[in-house]
């Protein structure tokens, strides 16, 4: 009897799986049929019966076809009609009438319709300017940065064409150590040593760049955890993750509920019940995986719970990763600690090797197109293996030396993170306050680029459901693209990521007014 | 006080992180490290080990030293480049790319087929490097445990890009000198077999046109031979035109672009090409690879898969500016191909006029080298007997037909355009004299 193959689920058309219905007709009638003979026909007729299902079931999937995609423009093509396959042994190789097949995490991600992708998406289609289309959809759901872009660009125009000499491409068109040239790596190490407080020595030789922080999350994981594996991560959480570690790695995110009594901080009791419940189902949990600051919330570890964590994690011998990426982007009166103080100062009881640091300059440089990150570690095994790993996602050459150039510039440096800390301050404090005239609050942040904000208020009924409907009213009557928390699995529904840092002071009057908008329907309605 | 003793680590690793799938244990990267402790150098280290292992393009470095003096514009971010130009580049992380840089990239392409084909800038996706391309569209289009079907000899790069993260297998397409390595109807049969007698789903193809190691381009009607069984077999076909530009002739190399815009794009929907700069234009340090695919699904897939491995917007800024002008890219094209010509003219002959002969190649960096009447064993530890000698006394890395998973002893990959001429000389004398060596007196075991 042919078994048919797992039929590929279709992004916008979904069919029935018809194996699996095949299967439930043929089980009982085998059972029916019993007697001399019975196990023929108890064969026969399921196999006659399963074949005509078929028939018709891929005659009504041909009808529903195929073309799923609103994306680039196809070539002039005629993609032909398929033709019969007319011999009945050819059942198993059906996939000719349904087009050729992709793998199942491709499936996976083209099926995709979170809304970070439907806002990207639909912002990138009517986006916002000041004059040629006022009335476009604002980005406040993507954490980037441009409130002193104009120092960068002033820096670049003066000395990012490599000065007198203009760009040279000596030295940098072969082939180059794929995880980062050694100045870019020394570079780095001096200004990481500044953002984080100016207390650690960070080592070159525990350093692997990458094309941004996105390959520095996945290869991490890779390295850390096998398919099927678990992190436990405290809610809510930058969306991201889900892609960098499920996706390919195949790891899953085990969700460490945090709440606004206790403004989203972590409780070491959720950990401890997370990672157990987890142990009973089965799961092997391989690590602990925090941003710090907070994404998207904005609240800093202190260094109790930073101990804590180690703690953790030494007591269940598993590896801990800090996402770092807004260490330099903090605007509130708390200081920040880095994990990697934290071992510099009392390395003496801590096995260092389980922790691991990301960081990157898309958030605190604000040059996330030049794709530069980094993996911090003190594992000789895992800097070896991400090593490897990053031949698949290394840093352009020119851009390591450009970048490398900035940041020796330590003047630049310094100007830049004053300046910008003040302007991030003013309008963090500005926009928090013009919210909450509005009757929205925000949790206590202290740094990254966002405000997480409290619309439980505003959404009828209190749930995911309602949460999404007024993401849905903001993208089309307030016209800003803005992050539900849903997306970034929180655990109460309501909860809003709006990035600041895309917005001058001037424009924060006309946000707000986008806001208040829907703010009226809401309560209008209620 | 005592001796400090490091503690083992107790904390474990994944799967991937102790396999040794990545292949670096092979001889293929054995040979680089001979070359990293002891490189040749013309002045300084004459006596060094000459690396003709590595497929790079320095032969017209020179062209785009001059383009980029004269035309800063294309690096600067500078005058007339206000603030709102930069500040879209600088936070450009849009996993789409540039679209001047894909349109830069599609016209470039264009151009290399001689207009034979065209390629719309928003079917093209963006990797950082054609490595990344490669285990990009094996993620998309095979799921663990399944199969691509790949020619040999084939890069050996491909075991690490192909199966590494992926999970995925690679079944060869055994090919053999008696046709020149050409690619069989037969050959694609077996291997499906083969791959069916695993119990392993085939989910495509993967060739690589002009072939590497080989130097040669696929033949119109092998293409269309292969087009016809993955349209049969209901599988992909990815075509990995990295040395597309390097073919010296350019009426030789025919694209599978071509033959299916010539059939009005049929069954296209199951076909992708990987292309790079790093061959072509000698830019291997920029991280520049494409995907073009003319299948919608899998370019929404592989832009969002790209996120993982992005060109930077600084780069695809410096490449749109410099691609787009025809001018220069129609010179480089024609001097490259030219001055690539003759480099494999005189490795050739210099080899021929020691009695060794080579594949007739037409294009890429390398030529395929028969040295299987040298073995003593025509078998895969004489070929590496001799590889071993080609090394150590030689002083030569070149790369051994086994690493490439080529079914007959005796056949070496040799790099001819990464080193200047004078270093190709030299290349040829040590050769010449190893031979002669041998032909007079027996083989020695040399240093192993």
């Amino acid at each position: 009897m042919t078994r048919t193959r797992e039929p590929e689920s279709k992004s916008k058309t979904s069919s029935p799986s018809s194996s699996s219905t095949g299967m439930k007709l043929i089980v009982p009638l085998q059972g029916v049929v019993q007697g001399r003979g019975g196990i023929l026909l108890g064969s026969l007729i399921p196999c006659a019966l399963f074949y005509f299902f078929q028939l018709y079931l891929k005659k009504r999937r041909r009808s529903n076809d195929k073309h799923p995609s609103s994306n680039p423009p196809s070539p002039s093509s005629s993609f032909p009609e398929l033709p019969r396959t007319p011999s009945r042994s050819n059942l198993s190789s059906r996939g000719s009438l349904t087009g050729v097949r992709l793998s199942r995490l491709a499936t996976t991600i083209s099926d995709d319709d979170s809304a970070y992708y439907v806002g990207l998406n639909r912002a990138s289609r009517d986006p916002y300017h000041k004059l040629t289309n006022p009335d476009g959809i604002i980005q406040l759901g993507l954490s980037d940065n441009t409130l002193s872009l104009d120092l960068i660009g002033d820096w670049m125009r003066k000395w990012g064409s490599g000065g007198d000499d203009g760009l040279s491409i000596n030295g940098i068109a072969t082939y180059q150590a794929f995880d980062g040239v050694d100045e870019l790596k020394l570079a780095l190490s001096d200004f990481m040593h500044q953002v984080m407080g100016g207390s650690v020595h960070f080592d070159t030789s525990n350093m692997v760049l990458t094309a941004g922080a996105t390959p520095a999350i996945e290869i991490l994981s890779f390295c850390l955890a096998d398919h099927g594996n678990a992190f436990l991560v405290p809610t809510p959480y930058y969306p991201g993750f889900d892609r960098d570690v499920r996706w390919r790695p195949g790891v899953d995110l085990i969700p460490v509920h945090c709440r606004s009594a206790d403004n989203f901080n972590l409780s070491m009791t959720a950990l401890e019940q997370a990672y157990s419940q987890a142990r009973k189902r089965g799961v092997k949990v391989r690590g602990i995986l925090v941003s710090n600051p907070s994404n998207p919330v904005g609240n800093m570890l202190t260094q109790d719970m930073l101990y804590n964590l180690i703690d953790f994690a030494e007591d269940k011998n598993i590896h801990l990763i800090v996402d770092e990426v807004f260490a330099g982007s903090t605007y509130g009166s708390e200081k920040f600690v880095s994990i990697a103080e934290i071992l510099e100062s009392d390395s003496e009881y801590i096995d260092k090797r389980r922790i691991h640091i990301i960081y990157g300059l898309s958030k605190d440089l604000a040059l996330a197109g030049f794709r530069v990150g980094v993996i911090y570690s003190f594992n000789k095994n895992v800097l070896a293996t991400a090593r490897k790993l990053c031949r698949f996602s290394s840093i352009s050459a020119p851009t390591q030396r450009l970048v490398t150039s900035m940041l020796s510039d330590k003047k630049f440096i310094q100007d830049y993170f004053e300046t910008n800390r003040n302007r991030m301050r003013q309008v963090h404090h500005e926009f928090v306050d013009a919210l909450s005239k509005l009757g929205i609050k925000c949790a206590k942040s202290s740094g990254g680029m966002f405000c997480w904000a409290d619309m439980s208020g505003l959404i009828k009924p209190y749930s995911e459901k309602g949460e999404l409907e007024l993401w849905e009213k903001f993208m089309s009557i307030a016209k800003i693209n803005i992050t539900p928390g849903s997306a970034c699995h929180c655990i109460e529904p309501g909860w809003f990521r709006i990035c600041f840092t895309t917005m001058s002071l001037e424009e924060i009057p006309l946000v707000i007014e986008r806001i208040r908008r829907v703010v009226e329907v809401c309560k209008s309605s209620s | 006080m005592g001796i400090e003793i490091e503690k083992p680590c107790v904390v474990e690793l994944s799967n991937i992180a102790v396999s040794n799938t990545h292949g670096e244990d092979s001889p293929y990267f054995a040979g680089w490290k001979a070359y990293d402790d002891n490189p040749y150098d013309e002045l300084t280290n004459p006596s060094g080990v000459i690396q003709m292992g590595l497929a790079e393009n320095q032969v017209s470095f020179d062209l785009l030293e001059k383009y980029l003096e004269e035309h800063s514009e294309a690096t600067t971010w500078g005058k007339g480049v206000r603030n709102s130009s930069f500040r879209d580049n600088a936070l450009f992380q849009d996993y789409h790319g540039l679209h001047s840089f894909r349109a830069a990239m599609a016209s470039f392409m264009e151009q290399i087929r001689g207009e034979r084909a065209k390629f719309e800038p928003d079917r093209l996706v963006i990797t950082a490097g054609a490595t990344a391309a490669n285990e990009l569209l094996t993620f998309i289009l095979a799921n663990p445990g399944d199969a691509l079907l790949v020619p040999t000899p084939y890069y050996p790069g491909f075991d690490r890009d192909l199966r590494w993260r992926t999970g995925v297998k690679i079944v060869p397409i055994h090919c053999d000198s008696s046709n020149n390595f050409q690619i069989t109807p037969e050959a694609l049969e077996g291997a499906y077999k083969e791959a069916e007698s695993m119990n392993t789903k085939v989910r495509g193809v993967l060739i690589t046109n002009p072939s590497n190691p080989l130097g040669a381009t696929i033949e119109r009607s092998v293409l269309e031979q292969i087009l016809e069984f993955v349209t049969r077999k209901n599988i992909h076909l990815v075509s990995d035109e990295i040395y597309s530009g390097s073919v010296f002739s350019p009426s030789e190399f025919v694209s599978v672009a071509e033959i299916l815009e010539a059939r009005n794009y049929k069954d296209a929907e199951r076909v992708h090409i990987v292309y790079s700069l790093s061959k072509d234009l000698g830019l291997p340090g920029f991280r520049v690879g494409t995907i073009y695919s003319y299948n919608d699904k899998v370019v929404t897939t592989a832009r969002r898969m790209s996120s993982f491995t992005l060109i930077s917007s600084q780069t695809q800024h410096l490449l749109a500016s410099m691609l787009s002008d025809k001018d220069f890219t129609e010179l480089y094209i024609r001097t490259n191909r030219e001055r690539l010509r003759k480099r494999y003219e005189m490795i050739i002959e210099g080899l021929r006029s020691n009695g060794i002969e080579c594949l007739k190649g037409n294009g890429g960096l390398f030529c395929w080298m028969n040295m299987s009447p040298l073995l003593e064993k025509a078998t895969k530890e004489g070929e590496l007997k001799l590889w071993n000698a080609i090394i150590h006394q030689v002083k030569l890395n070149i790369s051994p037909g086994s690493s490439c998973h080529c079914s007959e002893p005796g056949w070496f990959r040799v790099c001819f355009a990464n080193m200047s001429e004078n270093t190709l000389q030299v290349a040829l004398e040590r050769i010449r004299n190893f031979v002669d060596k041998i032909r007079t007196h027996t083989l020695t075991a040399g240093s192993n």
